[in-house]
């Protein structure tokens, strides 16, 4: 919910700006009038009108500039690309689907988690409650998941095997805590972060 | 490319007719030019410039499509 105070000649006066400022209508507002103001005579004894205006946190609006948003950046990135929407709790996903699909996922997923981050800013401008935007390209995000869990049982077998750390390549903290997550129930590994971000990796090691 | 940043760049200010952006070629480089308000600067680099490099990343992608090298400056 946004909230706005709004001085103004008259209360309508007051709340017509708000409502253009903010592009919304008044069926998305409430008013609270604190001062009615006064006329006044010839510009004496005038007093402005106040009012607080809350504008109400339309999901709706956050799903359809999150929509919009990727649509825009897609088509100006020369794109094409079919993009589809899903609203769950208070999270967005949207996924793309496209030909040009390797430019959008980007190198280990880079560009795809660049624009995700973008679109999350966008959308959540103004706001003061924090939807979640998630963004994945063609299924990425599960596969790239199911590609981790697997590197990670892998690793973890080659750990108990040789007795020897190993210390995976540099990921994001998302892929990191997969990696995590997978082997903490894990009897005989533990794991851990090094590093300084953007180079901090994974290392699988012997309990002890 | 001078769209593109000029469409992102937007809808993270708070003065979006504030934005302007130039787009200069020098060799085969693109080079881009992005003014916003004073008050807004922080809305396009971000703590420690996360936001600016989630825009060079974007924008350099759509660059290699078009098989070109681009650069973001912001000013």
């Amino acid at each position: 919910m946004i909230k706005v105070e709004q001085v103004g000649k008259t209360i309508e006066e007051a709340l017509e700006a708000v409502l253009n400022q903010y592009n919304v209508t008044k069926d998305d507002v409430t008013v609270t009038v604190v001062d009615e103001g006064k006329k006044g005579f010839l510009g004496f004894g005038s007093k402005e009108a106040k009012i607080i205006v809350e504008i109400k946190e339309d999901s709706d609006l956050k799903q359809e500039k999150a929509l919009n948003f990727v649509k825009e950046v897609t088509k100006h990135m020369g794109i094409e690309a079919d993009i589809n929407l899903k609203a769950e709790a208070e999270n967005i996903f949207i996924n793309i689907d496209s030909p040009d699909i390797g430019i959008i996922i980007g190198r280990r997923g880079e560009t795809l988690d660049a624009m995700q981050y973008l679109t999350g800013l966008a959308v959540n401008k103004n706001s003061s409650s924090w939807t979640r935007v998630i963004l994945d390209a063609s299924g990425y995000r599960q596969r790239r998941e199911e590609a981790l869990k697997d590197l990670a049982q892998k690793k973890a077998e080659r750990v108990k095997h040789t007795s020897r750390r190993v210390s995976l390549e540099p990921m994001n903290p998302q892929e990191r805590r997969i990696i995590h997550t997978t082997l903490q129930d894990d009897p005989w590994v533990t794991t851990f972060s090094e590093g300084e971000e953007p180079y901090r990796r994974v290392v699988i090691a012997l309990k002890k | 490319m001078k769209e593109l940043i000029e469409v992102l760049a937007k809808s993270l200010v708070d003065n979006p007719d504030q934005v302007f952006v130039q787009e200069k070629i020098v060799d085969d480089e693109i080079i881009i030019e992005l003014n916003v308000a004073e008050s807004d600067m922080g809305k396009v680099i971000g703590k420690q410039g996360r936001i600016a490099k989630a825009l060079r990343t974007v924008l350099k992608a759509a660059a290699n499509k078009e098989k070109k090298r681009v650069l973001l400056e912001i000013v």
